[in-house]
């Protein structure tokens, strides 16, 4: 009895589980009281938005799956019967297929916010690291995913997705050959996509898992990139971020909304309403709008391999960005150059991803290499060398001081000093 | 800001009906939220438009000659539909209620004009198995209906109960007459 944890609980039922089993408290400690910094800007929203809208795909998932049939045969007119004949169906499908665009939409934003304000930099470096490999099982569950419907872009993006892996040297086509279960795209594929998409998911919730815990060891960062110094730069999670979390959750709510409601194919695209026909190709192959810049690097390198190896490389090279930005200072906010850089940057993968949905011809060509070369020379050329060039902006005092006095006195107060926070 | 919040004058403890009332408004708005999303999960579940239309059956009398019977697939269930013969109306009819297991007239379980037809449901009530009668080489029990070769049980030819471990009569689907020579069951 003497290592039993001390619960702090009055209720008795919740005292006795919590003594035996500290759910309670951890959630009290990670999610009621934990000291966040006080200044997030909603950029800070859209961790908590891609953790439900995991919880989404997985619920909606689940009730699709018990209509859906994952075989050539069947897998196209059970997609249609669950739109048109079970109650709720078009809701569930709906919900499903946009709510993939959605999970991209905002781990990008979220992933840009790290960018920005160099969530990446130490210590934070293993949770970047962390989260880079949520995305690597986000579009792998993801292509698998768009493979189900066995619509005529399922079955073509899967073909040339399929075949890429022959571009590896000796063992190529024995990958590809036991990654089809055939000799192309077929049941066998179908049927083990089924599988792996429905497992990924929860795969992807265990690495959330670590990714918050790695980040409540490190704490948050926050938009100024100066580490909470005392309890006056922080506020407890509860209430400040669960009210704000949910205001920024309906908004997320309604823009997904609009588009179950009102444009639910607007995303898509309108061959993968044709049935999968091996013997009749598509004019354009494209795959969603999230993997488009990615699609975009891979077309841009002549070679086979190397356009492999280029896409790869596009993500791989996240995840050593800690090492590759210099810069002793965080926060975009005071690296002047950097903040413009990062414009440039976005502008560059938008650009990557208009390229991505243009069949390969005339300047789009030109436009998907250029932007894929200053893709790669932003991590491996500007990263490096600007940490040591740039000349950043003074930092402030603390989250609480976020402005500097000017010597000698001025119109600002020294520091505004906030009181002694309540207790609630 | 925060200073002002619990300044009270008089000394009385700081008025939480305020806070209480937001709580609760937005907690009921949480609890309409979840309820509102759980049920199209949970109605998805209840059968499709495709099962429904396949819940209800047409069938054509004409063939069944007097005195026999036929099974027709009825949601997944047997139906038996028997022609019955005056006799057989006659005996059922005069059946005392007071002999019976679970009471219930035969006039209450046929249409009024069309004695003849009997439709019941083809599972015993017992444990569930199909009983035999409906072929006239079929063992028929001694009340001439159907018997189930399960456990023994027996029914008359008002698919009423007589005999064995059967708690009820066999159960008389809902069916209509479109015409004299056409049911639609269900």
């Amino acid at each position: 009895m003497v290592g039993l944890h001390k619960s702090e609980f009055k209720n008795p039922v919740i005292n006795w589980v919590d003594t035996r089993l500290p759910l309670f408290t951890m959630m009290t400690k990670e999610y009621g009281v934990f000291p966040t910094p006080k200044n997030f800007n909603y950029f800070w929203n859209f961790g908590a938005l891609a953790m439900i809208n995991l919880m989404i795909m997985i619920v909606t998932g689940i009730f699709l799956a018990m209509n859906y049939n994952a075989s050539t045969a069947g897998a196209f007119d059970s997609v249609e019967r669950i739109v048109r004949d079970v109650n709720y169906g078009w809701l569930l499908r709906y919900v499903h297929a946009n709510g993939a665009s959605m999970f991209f939409i905002v781990v990008y934003i979220h992933m840009f916010r790290g960018l920005y304000y160099g969530s990446y930099k130490k210590p934070r470096e293993l949770l970047w690291m962390i989260g880079v490999v949520i995305l690597l099982l986000m579009m792998a569950t993801a292509f698998m995913g768009y493979v189900l419907p066995w619509g005529q872009m399922s079955y073509w993006g899967a073909t040339v997705i399929t075949n890429l892996f022959s571009a590896i040297p000796v063992v190529g086509d024995y990958i590809v050959t036991l990654l089809w279960g055939g000799f192309s795209v077929d049941n066998p594929t179908l049927n083990r996509f089924f599988s792996l998409h429905y497992l990924m998911p929860f795969v992807i919730t265990g690495v959330v898992f670590l990714h918050v815990v790695a980040l409540h060891i490190t704490g948050s960062n926050n938009p100024l990139g100066i580490e909470p110094k005392s309890s006056q730069d922080t506020l407890p999670f509860h209430p400040y971020y669960t009210i704000k979390d949910s205001v920024g959750m309906c908004v997320y709510l309604m823009v997904f909304a609009a588009l179950v409601f009102f444009a639910p194919d607007y995303l898509g695209h309108a061959d993968n309403y044709t049935p999968a026909n091996p013997l009749v190709t598509p004019a354009h192959i494209v795959p969603e709008w999230y993997f488009l810049p990615f699609y975009a690097i891979l077309r841009s390198v002549p070679s086979k391999l190397g356009g492999v190896i280029m896409m790869f490389g596009s993500i791989a090279i996240l995840f050593v960005l800690p090492w590759l930005d210099t810069s002793p200072v965080r926060s975009a906010k005071f690296r002047p150059i950097y903040r413009q850089l990062m414009y440039v940057f976005v502008v560059v993968c938008i650009t990557l991803g208009v390229a991505g949905g243009k069949p390969p011809e005339g300047i789009w060509v030109v436009i998907g290499r250029v932007c894929t070369a200053y893709y790669f020379l932003h991590f491996l050329v500007i990263l490096p060398l600007l940490g040591k060039l740039e000349k950043p902006l003074p930092l402030p005092e603390s989250i609480a001081n976020p402005v500097l006095t000017p010597i000698g006195g001025g119109p600002l107060p020294g520091g505004a000093m906030a009181k002694p926070m309540e207790k609630m | 800001m925060s200073a002002t919040a619990h300044v009270q004058g008089d000394g009385h403890a700081p008025d939480h009906s305020k806070r209480d009332f937001l709580k609760l408004v937005a907690a009921s708005g949480a609890a309409i939220g979840v309820g509102s999303l759980a049920w199209p999960l949970i109605d998805s579940m209840n059968p499709s438009g495709d099962v429904l239309a396949l819940s209800s059956v047409e069938f054509d009398l004409a063939p069944v000659p007097l005195g026999q019977a036929v099974t027709v697939v009825w949601r997944g269930k047997p139906v038996f539909v028997r022609h019955r013969t005056p006799d057989e109306i006659k005996t059922a009819e005069a059946v005392k209620l007071s002999e019976l297991g679970d009471p219930q007239r035969d006039s209450d379980r046929v249409k009024a004009g069309h004695e003849q037809w009997l439709v019941v449901v083809g599972i015993c009530t017992h444990l569930g198995c199909v009983p035999l009668g409906n072929k006239s080489t079929d063992p028929r029990g001694d009340f001439g209906g159907w018997f189930c070769p399960c456990h023994g049980s027996q029914y008359d030819v008002s698919g009423r109960m007589r005999h064995g471990p059967a708690p009820a009569n066999l159960a008389v689907p809902p069916y209509a007459f479109m015409s004299d020579t056409r049911i639609k069951i269900g």
